[in-house]
């Protein structure tokens, strides 16, 4: 398909790709090579909004093609503004893509520290995207809660807004370095799990008993109620009632997050 | 036994929840040795309580046997209360458990002074020991440091300790004099020197030695209790100051007094929490250390007290209308920094922005300024729409206006408060 699209680079065109970040990274290396004027971005397989006048091309991703991108930026902006670009795509909202490629070329257009420019639409868009995929790492790094299995794993579910885990796997990495652990995000179906010696992506197979919650009490280590209960005490007695401020507390920890709070079920 | 462990738990958090210090953040230890945890970070907060304060340490007394007798403490000798103890291993046991789950930072250990001070911080110092060297932990340690504890103890405590405190908790002289008779100022000033020497040396050697050891990286912290003895805000910021300058204090804590009993020296039971002016204070204190204020400039003889209805910026800047407007496309970081409306992250993201074009209300509303309270002091790009020259007084109004109608529009809460 590429290569035979060349004439048509004064008319938009709309890019599938396979919805990894090197892909990604890919659209944008053959769009500044052939000059394709993006109107938008679609992913092989998933439902997209498409241009009607727009020609689709499929782009493929190539591993160099994407490095060579991503280096050339990080000689233009920090490094902190191209870990930027990573987090917004990771946000999965739709139509990001095409902000992160405007943005991009942006950096790419000669100013100097274009990334302080944040009177331009597309440099702000992708701060602000990246800032609420950055609050919602920051938001699993505080809302995971382990349970200790018998066979000592130590397990944690989680339904992020965004993509997190691959946000969250240095964190963890370095701060639980003695124990097994899994995080699994239960809504994306995959999950980092870590045998103290390196961190693995993962998916399960859940069994129905597990997910009716039947074979709970075998599953958990004997000291697991124990921890949890003396949590919840703990939360419960650190209050101080005369300072209640229920509208507060709610900002903090909003009720979608309740259902893996140990001390909010 | 656990129901026993429960209770204990239930009393000694109890006691300890008036310590408002729940920071982890500061310190710079590394999971080095593959055990537990790593206090390297800006601190995680995991999760809220009802009040709306952040959670992140497992913050508890080892006792609450006090020989002391301070009116304005739950924990005074004279009050007739339920009192345990934990033993070292329980606490090292929680403190390990909570923080494998992924419960907390670390644990903020504070204790009742039973029999004498070193023998109350010897034990302080042996939780902290056995954490770090049977059990290889390496999350967060805050520990209390007990007024009079001998140099050899503080000394140990700073090895194992990312933070240590001692709480002034009583702004003035003559107020600590009066509520708690047993303590006097030099026990509770010569721990705070100790560590501000050490903590300069230490700090020295690690540049020359790379392998020298921590101490206390996340240096130390105190508190004060507001609205218990009469102070005024110049008393308590004008201490919180001096300790800064004096001692290079990581963090001054204000906690406003929630009454506890009917003791005539104290606000009596049923008297609100001050919560207003002490989030008043820690604004204060904010413009101290992020935005260049001078403590005088804020709070002198003059202005003794903060204003309720205005935070201190709008204060201070309608106070001093001969600064302003400023021109925003053109005026020092150190300047925007003093506009209200204008926050410390904000002020950098103009002077980064205004290279690029000369910015009018519309960037910097998307820039994220309150521009209904920064449009009275600055000057833009854009076309003068609002400015006439309007005083005080108006300005003042203007702005009240608007925030009571947000307020009302959230149900009124912050104000409920005195209701």
């Amino acid at each position: 398909m590429e290569g035979s699209n060349t004439i048509f680079s004064d008319k938009p065109v709309t890019i599938s790709y396979d919805g990894t970040w090197y892909g990604l990274l890919t659209a944008v290396f053959d769009a500044y090579a052939r000059k394709w004027q993006i109107s938008g971005f679609s992913v092989a397989g998933r439902e997209s909004q498409s241009d009607f006048f727009a020609e689709t091309i499929t782009v493929t991703t190539d591993d160099e093609k994407a490095q060579r991108v991503w280096l050339g930026l990080q000689k233009k902006v920090p490094k902190e503004n191209c870990i930027q670009l990573y987090r917004c795509y990771l946000s999965e909202i739709p139509g990001i893509e095409l902000s992160i490629f405007s943005c991009i070329k942006f950096y790419f257009s000669g100013f100097e520290s274009p990334h302080l420019a944040y009177g331009n639409a597309d440099v702000l868009k992708v701060n602000q995207t990246s800032k609420m995929v950055y609050r919602e790492k920051h938001r699993m790094e505080a809302f995971v809660r382990f349970q200790r299995t018998s066979d000592d794993l130590y397990y944690a579910g989680i339904e992020p807004d965004f993509n997190v885990i691959p946000l969250l796997t240095k964190h963890f990495e370095e701060r639980y370095a003695d124990q097994n652990w899994l995080i699994y995000d239960i809504r994306r179906k995959y999950g980092i799990y870590y045998d103290q010696e390196k961190v693995e992506e993962i998916t399960l197979n859940f069994s129905d008993d597990t997910r009716s919650g039947t074979a709970v009490k075998e599953v958990f280590h004997d000291s697991e109620t124990l921890y949890q209960e003396l949590w919840k005490d703990y939360f419960k007695h650190v209050n101080i009632p005369s300072r209640r401020n229920i509208k507060l507390h709610l900002q903090h920890v909003p009720k979608r997050y309740w259902k893996h709070l140990i001390e909010k079920k | 036994m656990s129901e026993r462990l429960h209770e204990k738990l239930q009393i000694l958090a109890d006691a300890a929840k008036y310590d408002v210090s729940c920071s982890s953040s500061g310190s710079k230890r590394t999971n080095h040795n593959k055990g537990l945890g790593e206090a390297t970070g800006s601190g995680i907060c995991h999760t809220y309580t009802e009040d709306g304060r952040c959670v992140s340490l497992l913050k508890i007394l080892l006792t609450n046997h006090c020989i002391f007798d301070c009116a304005y403490c739950v924990t005074r000798k004279s009050n007739d209360i339920k009192r345990a103890a934990f033993t070292v291993q329980e606490v090292v046991d929680l403190t390990m458990n909570f923080y494998r789950r992924n419960y907390i930072e670390g644990l903020f250990l504070s204790s009742g002074i039973f029999k004498n001070a070193d023998y109350t911080m010897e034990r302080l110092v042996s939780v902290a020991k056995k954490l770090r060297t049977e059990n290889k932990f390496n999350g967060y340690i805050h520990l209390k440091t007990i007024p009079g504890a001998s140099d050899e103890l503080m000394h140990e405590a700073g090895l194992y300790a990312d933070r240590l405190s001692v709480n002034i908790e009583i702004p003035t002289e003559s107020g600590l004099k009066l509520l708690a008779p047993d303590k006097n100022i030099k026990d509770m000033i010569d721990p705070m020197n100790y560590l501000k020497k050490e903590i300069i040396r230490t700090t020295e050697e690690s540049k020359i030695f790379k392998s020298a050891p921590l101490f206390a990286p996340a240096g130390q912290s105190t508190q004060m209790i507001i609205g218990a003895s009469g102070e005024s805000d110049k008393d308590i910021m004008h201490t919180a100051n001096k300790f800064y300058k004096g001692f290079n204090l990581k963090r001054v804590y204000y906690s406003g007094y929630v009454p506890i009993s009917n003791d005539n020296r104290l606000p009596g039971l049923g008297s609100a929490v001050p919560v207003l002016r002490e989030s008043r204070l820690y604004q204060t204190d904010w413009l101290m250390r992020f935005y260049g204020f001078h403590v005088q400039e804020l709070l002198n003889d003059q202005f003794p007290n903060l204003d309720p209805e205005i935070d201190p910026k709008l204060s201070w800047a309608l106070r001093n209308m001969h600064f302003f407007p400023i021109d925003i496309n053109t005026a020092d970081l150190q300047l925007i920094l003093r506009v209200p409306g204008i926050g410390v992250q904000s002020a950098q993201k103009i002077v980064g922005a205004r290279r690029f074009n000369k910015l009018g209300w519309e960037h910097l509303k998307k820039i994220g300024i309150a521009v209904n309270r920064a449009k009275y002091f600055i000057t833009c790009n854009s076309p003068v729409t609002d400015r006439k020259d309007y005083t005080e007084a108006k300005i003042r109004q203007f702005i009240l206006n608007e925030s009571r109608s947000k307020f009302l529009s959230h149900g009124g809460q912050q104000y409920n408060l005195f209701g």
